[in-house]
């Protein structure tokens, strides 16, 4: 634990370096925030984090409020706030400023360019999230067959993710996962 | 830099467009498609902008996104911000904001205070491992979406970049400013490359 330094200060340069690198969104920097709150800074143990996954799916709002929780489980409802600023006010910032010059200028190819650049690497990089997190969470058969299973139904079907996650729970509770 | 003038200098020829939102509608219309969207706020605020309040046409929505898309962060809060502060400055990108974040951070916050409270309980630890797994597979199956068209494409230099961000993140557990900072620019100079030789 590093606890000489302030965990407010901690938190805002971790996340507030984190969102600058988040490309394609919250979800692709998943294992960025498993490695820095698991295993550099000793945050949160491979189960909380697992949990705390659940928990931000299972509520309403953008992915982004994983970091929120993270937060709150170092510095209380300050971390959560802190965590929460630090992670989505500088790119806010960036993109406001970038919208506004794009909105100036005529040369629309280069950022066509750049996002065809970048979507495989945002695939990559969620890729990697799932990899992280099963490999939190799948601990047993079982666990690691209702992850598959999800996967196909929400793959095949249209069928709302909400159910996906109930029918998780109800497992779950009936002790399917172990 | 009046900030009421780029809306000005584009002026959309859509007589159905009503007038631009003030803070509180801002707010309130945020706070809405957040707190609906499970799962992720982008359909939602899709149908609220485009369709619902017919803030933006469909083209505004898509070139706004792909901006957010491309530029790091949280995209969806990008866009909140970005579309906020098209219409009102940055006290409309800040009040957009905090109806996307702030509600939600909220409940996020009480059911975090219940975890640490109740964290132990047997049953909900049980329901949260249900769930956390499930929660898995549905992003297994996103990321299964977004590379179909890699596949369809047979866009290998695609597929092997993404195999290799995949590796080095997933696999070798590196850092990702240091990954990145390789394979950001590697990937725009390959696919620079390619659409010089795909034009001549």
């Amino acid at each position: 634990m590093n606890s000489d330094a302030n965990p407010l200060l901690a938190l805002a340069s971790t996340f507030g370096l984190m969102s600058l690198f988040a490309v394609g969104g919250a979800s692709t920097a998943i294992p960025e925030m498993h490695r820095v709150a698991v295993d550099v800074q000793h945050w949160l143990t491979d189960r909380q984090f697992a949990d705390i996954y659940a928990i931000s799916q299972l509520s309403p709002g953008p992915n982004v409020l994983i970091v929120t929780l993270i937060g709150y489980s170092v510095a209380g409802i300050a971390g959560g706030l802190v965590a929460t600023l630090a992670m989505c006010v500088p790119t806010a910032v960036l993109a406001y400023y970038v919208s506004r010059v794009l909105r100036r200028s005529s040369d629309a190819r280069w950022p066509t360019l750049i996002q065809a650049a970048l979507v495989p690497l945002s695939i990559g990089l969620m890729g990697a999230s799932g990899f992280v997190l099963a490999r939190t969470s799948d601990r047993t058969v079982a666990a690691a067959l209702v992850t598959a299973g999800a996967a196909v139904l929400a793959s095949a079907t249209r069928l709302n993710p909400g159910w996906l996650l109930l029918a998780g729970g109800c497992l779950g509770f009936v002790g399917l996962i172990g | 830099m009046p900030p009421d003038s780029p809306p000005a200098a584009v002026p959309a020829p859509d007589l159905s467009t009503p007038a631009p939102p003030n803070l509180i509608a801002l707010f309130v219309a945020f706070a809405k498609m957040s707190l609906a969207g499970f799962g992720g706020v982008l359909v939602w605020a899709r149908r609220g902008i485009v369709d619902q309040h017919r803030w933006m046409t469909a083209d505004e929505f898509n070139e706004t996104f792909a901006l957010c898309h491309f530029l790091p962060g949280p995209n969806i809060v990008n866009l909140t911000f970005v579309f906020g502060s098209r219409f009102r400055g940055l006290a409309g990108g800040i009040a957009a904001f905090a109806g996307l974040v702030g509600p939600p951070a909220v409940i996020v916050t009480v059911l975090a205070a219940l975890y640490q409270r109740f964290g132990e309980i047997d049953a909900l630890r049980r329901i949260l491992a249900g769930v956390s797994c499930a929660a898995i597979g549905l992003l297994i199956s996103t990321v299964f979406r977004m590379m179909l068209p890699l596949i369809k494409r047979r866009d290998l230099v695609g597929l092997v970049v993404m195999l290799a961000v995949f590796a080095a993140i997933g696999l070798l557990r590196l850092p990702l400013p240091a990954v990145l900072l390789v394979a950001i620019p590697l990937s725009i100079a390959i696919t620079y490359a390619m659409r010089r030789k795909g034009a001549t």
